[in-house]
C-alpha cells in the first residue's frame, strides 16, 4: 500500500485567513495615503527555549545559520529567509519560509518504535534543530509552532498610522527601528509586531484571533481611502 | 492606567500584565502538618498595607516572565522593580508623605 501514501500534504491545509484574502485586497488603499494588507500564510515558526551562550544555544544558532538575538526587540537574520525573534531571556521564535517535506520515516512502511521520530514537524529545518538540541545534555526546547500564529503584512505610507490606533508603543522609527519585533497588544489582542522595512510591518496574532485582527485592521484602514480632513 | 516597567521589555501598559498578588509569601515547608486555620492563612490572608506593598506581576502579553514590584497602594506609584527570588529592596528615601484628604 506504500504507493498510495500521500507525500504532498500541502493541498489539504488552509490558512487562518484564507476566507478573507479577497476582502483584504479590496480594503487596501492606493495613492498618497496608501496602505495594504495581506496574509503571508504558512510561515514556518519554531519555538526555541535555550540558555543564551550555552553550547546548545550555539548548536542551534549554527544549524539556523543565524545568531540568537540578545535583547528585547532584537531580530537576527532575514525576514525573507531565516530570522530569529527575541521572546524572552531564554526564549526565541525562529521564523522561516514555508517548506513542507514529509519525513522519510513517516512514508516508509517499516515498523517504527514509538517515539523514534525526533520531531513530527514537516519542516526540514525544524527537524534539524530538534536533532541539534537532542545531541546536548542541557535542557532546552525546540517546538514546531507554525500553526500557532499566522502572519499579516501591513504596508504603505499610512501603515504606522493604522497601527498607532491600537498599539500604545512608540512606533516612530527613532524608537522602533526597522528590524525590531516585540510582543505586545494591538487593540485587545496579543500579537508579535515586527517592522521588516521602513513602511512594512508584520503582525502575528494567534490563529484563533487572526480574523478579528484582520477585521480590526481593515476597519482602521478605511479612513485612508478618503482624503485627509484638514 | 499604570505604566509598569518590565525588567525585560521596559515600560508597558498595565493591561499587558497579569497581577499575581503579594510577593514573598512562602509556600509552607510541610503543608500536611498545617492546621486548617494555618492553611487558610497561607491561602487567603495577606498584609494589605496602606502604603508600600511588594507584589508579583507577569508580563503576559510580552515576555511572559514574572517579576516583583514595590508599589504604594495609596498613590499607585511603583517604587521598585526587582527579580523573583530577590529580597524586597530597602528604599533609600523616607516613607512617602500621603496626602491627607482632598486631591493633590
Ligand atoms: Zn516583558
Amino acid at each position: 500500500m506504500a504507493d498510495q501514501l500521500l507525500t504532498d500534504i500541502t493541498r489539504f491545509r488552509r490558512s487562518p485567513l484564507a476566507r478573507l484574502h479577497d476582502r483584504m485586497t479590496a480594503a487596501s488603499v492606493t495613492g498618497a495615503r496608501d496602505v495594504a494588507l495581506r496574509e503571508i500564510p504558512f510561515l514556518n515558526m519554531v519555538g526555541i527555549r535555550v540558555r543564551p551562550g550555552s553550547a546548545a544555544a550555539e548548536a542551534l544558532a549554527a544549524v539556523a545559520e543565524v545568531p540568537l538575538p540578545a535583547a528585547h526587540g532584537a531580530v537576527t537574520g532575514d525576514p525573507d529567509g531565516v530570522a530569529v525573534v527575541w521572546q524572552g531571556p531564554d526564549e526565541f521564535l525562529l521564523v522561516s519560509q514555508d517548506e513542507t517535506v514529509v519525513p522519510l520515516e513517516l512514508t516508509e512502511t517499516a515498523d517504527r518504535e514509538p517515539g523514534a521520530l525526533i520531531s513530527l514537524s514537516t519542516h526540514p529545518l525544524t527537524t534539524q534543530l530538534c536533532r541539534a538540541l537532542a545531541g546536548h545534555q542541557e535542557s532546552g526546547q525546540v517546538v514546531d509552532l507554525s500553526a500557532n500564529r499566522t502572519t499579516l503584512e501591513l504596508s504603505g505610507h499610512c501603515a504606522r498610522a493604522v497601527l498607532e490606533k491600537g498599539c500604545h508603543l512608540d512606533l516612530h522609527p527613532r524608537v522602533f527601528e526597522v528590524g525590531t519585533a516585540v510582543s505586545t497588544t494591538l487593540g485587545p489582542v496579543q500579537v508579535i509586531l515586527w517592522r521588516t522595512a521602513e513602511r512594512t510591518w508584520r503582525i502575528m496574532p494567534r490563529a484563533s484571533f487572526a480574523e478579528y485582527v484582520a477585521h480590526w485592521l481593515m476597519d482602521a484602514m478605511t479612513e485612508f481611502a478618503s482624503s485627509e480632513v484638514p | 492606567m499604570l505604566l509598569i516597567e518590565c525588567p525585560n521589555c521596559g515600560p508597558r501598559d498595565e493591561t499587558e500584565y497579569h497581577y499575581g498578588g503579594e510577593a514573598h509569601v512562602p509556600y509552607p515547608e510541610d503543608p500536611s502538618q498545617l492546621s486548617d486555620k494555618e492553611w487558610a492563612e497561607y491561602l487567603f490572608y495577606r498584609s494589605n498595607p496602606k502604603g508600600l506593598l511588594a507584589e508579583r506581576w507577569a508580563h503576559t502579553t510580552g515576555c511572559r516572565r514574572w517579576f516583583n514590584v514595590l508599589r504604594d497602594t495609596v498613590t499607585y506609584e511603583i517604587k521598585a522593580v526587582y527579580a523573583i527570588g530577590e529580597p524586597r529592596p530597602a528604599l533609600q528615601a523616607d516613607p512617602p508623605q500621603h496626602p491627607r484628604g482632598g486631591t493633590r
